[in-house]
């Protein structure tokens, strides 16, 4: 008899396709057939949208109606449909003003009674429509402040049903209701922490300002109570604000990764901190059918903080290495893939060993040396081999504690040397990563004198090939903190014992 | 008769009157068999239909035509072929309709008829 059609959005990782959605209102007994490759949760729509429909006051047309999910061979999934669902409906049994409907982008899922529940991941949505050409898309009134991040779409956000069709132009009664919100969650109150907190141990806040400044990767190694994880906390803190670039991808993410509503952009970078039980897909992401970003990715652009890494699983810590590298991850399902930005400041924190007293003053290591041996070789390999700054942290004194002369790093300092010194590299190389055969050869390459312990360093074979890149890198951040223009061979020097701190 | 039954009995007069007003010859109602029974068989232009009548009073626990299972149809399609044998019919097509009726057993309210409702 008529055809009605309308658009929404159907999320894999952070993209998202648009999704023609049309209704054929056809001759046949009373019934929805829903095709175009719905999960279980997309296929209860019908019975979400039957039940809204006839509780708005339209009643569902007495006929055999076919709903089609087009591109037919993308899966599609969540309840984020039924609001278009509902409006091709009746947009093809001439409820609703057709062209009005066929215009617009919807996204929403319905409550039994007409009303529009707010859905996961409107941000990625709303931009994957406004990037497909879309000009108006309505969202579910729970939704409005994260949708209306999105500069360059008219959002309309409605309550019901009802007030969908009605802002389309129907000739329809609005009952008066109480829009769904989203679950308000409560930023959880951070105490206050300064990088001034961190006393005696001077070495490792410099060595945590060059994390910072540069990118690197970090490990610390040290006693229980020697501070660690105030160490690792403070790091992020003293990262720059993100760019508004960065700023929307990490907010797509949160928004993905849990129903709330976003109110506002994420400005800092993220600190995630997973415990040493978690399993590779709550790491690098997954899930059957909806895949969800993993730490990995909920930790982009900030700070993936691994305490008591050599605890983890090494299938875990493996899985880290290809995100390490590319600074996305892949994630592939039988019939489609994922992709979600992994672009990570990986740090870890360890014990010397088992008991935690190795090399400690004053105890005793209780672990035999095969304990000792096997309980860090966990960490080595590929993955240690990535990580830039290995910095010891041991114990602090009573001396430390009750010292007031020296003047303590704070994190307002920190942030601006890192800014600034940031601010140098990007001058210096542009946005992208240099590529290490520059640093060697290119006209970055460094004078001899100035590299010759390093020279030296690999020539006994101290540093692989790998190491030489790195503490160059290492080098040229340190220089950068330091405002000079130039590595010197101080500079290396200190490059060098950043990366060997710590005697694997 | 119960008072459902007899306005079944009244929307399966009214659908036979509906199918003859349009050109149908109706061949048959409320044939039974052991299997259940046939509301209405119509014939025209050499297509014989089996109809399901379904008549209710109100739209308030649905349209009538939702009330109509797909178990039932299977059933229809077993009669319709029941029915052909013992009246040694050979259609040359045959085809399942519904009629769905709503209406208090004096005034029609609306009438729909379906036509080749299963594949």
């Amino acid at each position: 008899m008529s055809v009605g059609r309308t658009q929404s959005i159907a999320l894999s990782g952070l993209s998202g396709h648009l999704v023609d959605i049309e209704a054929d209102i056809a001759s046949g007994l009373p019934a929805l057939v829903l095709i175009g490759l719905p999960d279980a949760s997309l296929g209860e729509s019908k019975d979400r949208v039957r039940s809204a429909v006839t509780n708005s006051g339209c009643g569902m047309p007495p006929t055999r109606v076919t709903v089609n999910l087009s591109p037919a061979s993308l899966p599609k999934q969540g309840s984020g449909f039924d609001l278009a669902i509902a409006l091709a409906i009746l947009a093809g049994t001439k409820d609703v003003p057709a062209e009005s409907v066929a215009s617009c982008v919807h996204i929403g899922e319905l409550a039994l009674d007409g009303r529009v529940r707010p859905v996961a991941g409107i941000l990625p949505a709303v931009v994957a429509a406004r990037d497909a050409g879309a000009t108006r898309v309505m969202v579910p009134a729970g939704n409005r402040t994260e949708a209306e991040l999105v500069p360059g779409i008219v959002v309309v956000a409605v309550a019901s049903l009802a007030h969908a069709l009605r802002e389309h132009g129907a000739d329809i009664t609005v009952p008066e209701i109480i829009a769904i919100e989203s679950p308000h969650h409560s930023e959880p109150r951070r105490p206050s922490r300064d990088l001034s907190d961190i006393v005696g141990q001077p070495d490792v806040v410099d060595a945590l300002v060059t994390a910072a400044a540069g990118r690197h990767h970090m490990l610390l190694l040290g006693p229980p109570g020697a501070g660690k994880t105030m160490l690792a906390e403070r790091l992020v803190d003293i990262l720059p604000d993100l760019g508004p670039g960065e700023s929307l991808e990490v907010t797509s993410i949160a928004s993905l990764a849990r129903i709330s509503e976003t109110r506002r952009l994420v400005t800092r970078p993220p600190f995630i901190a997973p415990h040493h039980t978690a399993t590779a897909a709550a790491i690098v992401g997954g899930g059957s059918g909806l895949v969800r970003p993993g730490a990995v990715s909920r930790a982009s652009r900030g700070v993936l903080f691994l305490d008591e890494a050599p605890e983890f699983a090494s299938t875990v810590l493996d899985s880290l290495r290809q995100p390490l590298e590319s600074g996305d991850i892949e994630i592939h399902r039988a019939n489609f893939s994922a992709r979600f930005p992994a672009n990570v400041q990986l740090v870890l924190a360890a014990n010397p060993c088992p008991c935690g007293n190795a090399g400690v003053a004053d105890s005793t290591c209780v672990c035999t040396p095969d304990r000792r041996r096997r309980y860090l070789a966990r960490l080595s390999g590929p993955i240690l081999d990535r990580i830039d700054i290995q910095v010891p942290v041991s114990r602090v004194s009573r001396a430390h504690l009750f010292d007031d002369n020296t003047p303590r790093m704070t994190t307002k300092r920190a942030r601006a040397k890192v800014v600034a010194a940031r601010a140098m590299a990007i001058e210096r190389w542009g946005h992208h990563r240099i590529d290490a055969t520059e640093l060697r050869s290119g006209k970055f390459r460094l004078a001899p004198n100035v590299v010759r312990t390093l020279d030296a360093a690999l020539d006994r074979g101290a540093v692989t090939m790998r190491g030489y890149d790195r503490v160059l890198r290492i080098a040229w951040t340190l220089s950068d903190c330091d405002g000079s223009t130039m590595p010197s061979a101080d500079h290396i020097g200190r490059a060098l014992y950043l990366r060997q701190g710590v005697p694997a | 008769m119960a008072r459902k039954d007899e306005l079944g009995r009244w929307g399966e007069t009214v659908a036979g009157e509906y199918l003859m007003a349009n050109g149908y010859e109706v061949l048959d109602h409320g044939w039974r068999c052991r299997q259940g029974e046939i509301d209405l068989v119509a014939r025209s232009a050499g297509t014989v239909a089996f109809v399901e009548v379904k008549t209710r009073r109100t739209l308030r626990f649905g349209h009538p035509l939702e009330a109509i299972t797909p178990a039932k149809f299977t059933r229809l399609r077993v009669l319709a072929g029941e029915w052909c044998r013992i009246h040694r019919v050979h259609a040359g097509a045959i085809r399942i309709d519904a009629i769905g009726i709503i209406g208090d057993g004096q005034v029609v309210g609306n009438l729909e008829h379906r036509v080749g409702v299963i594949e």
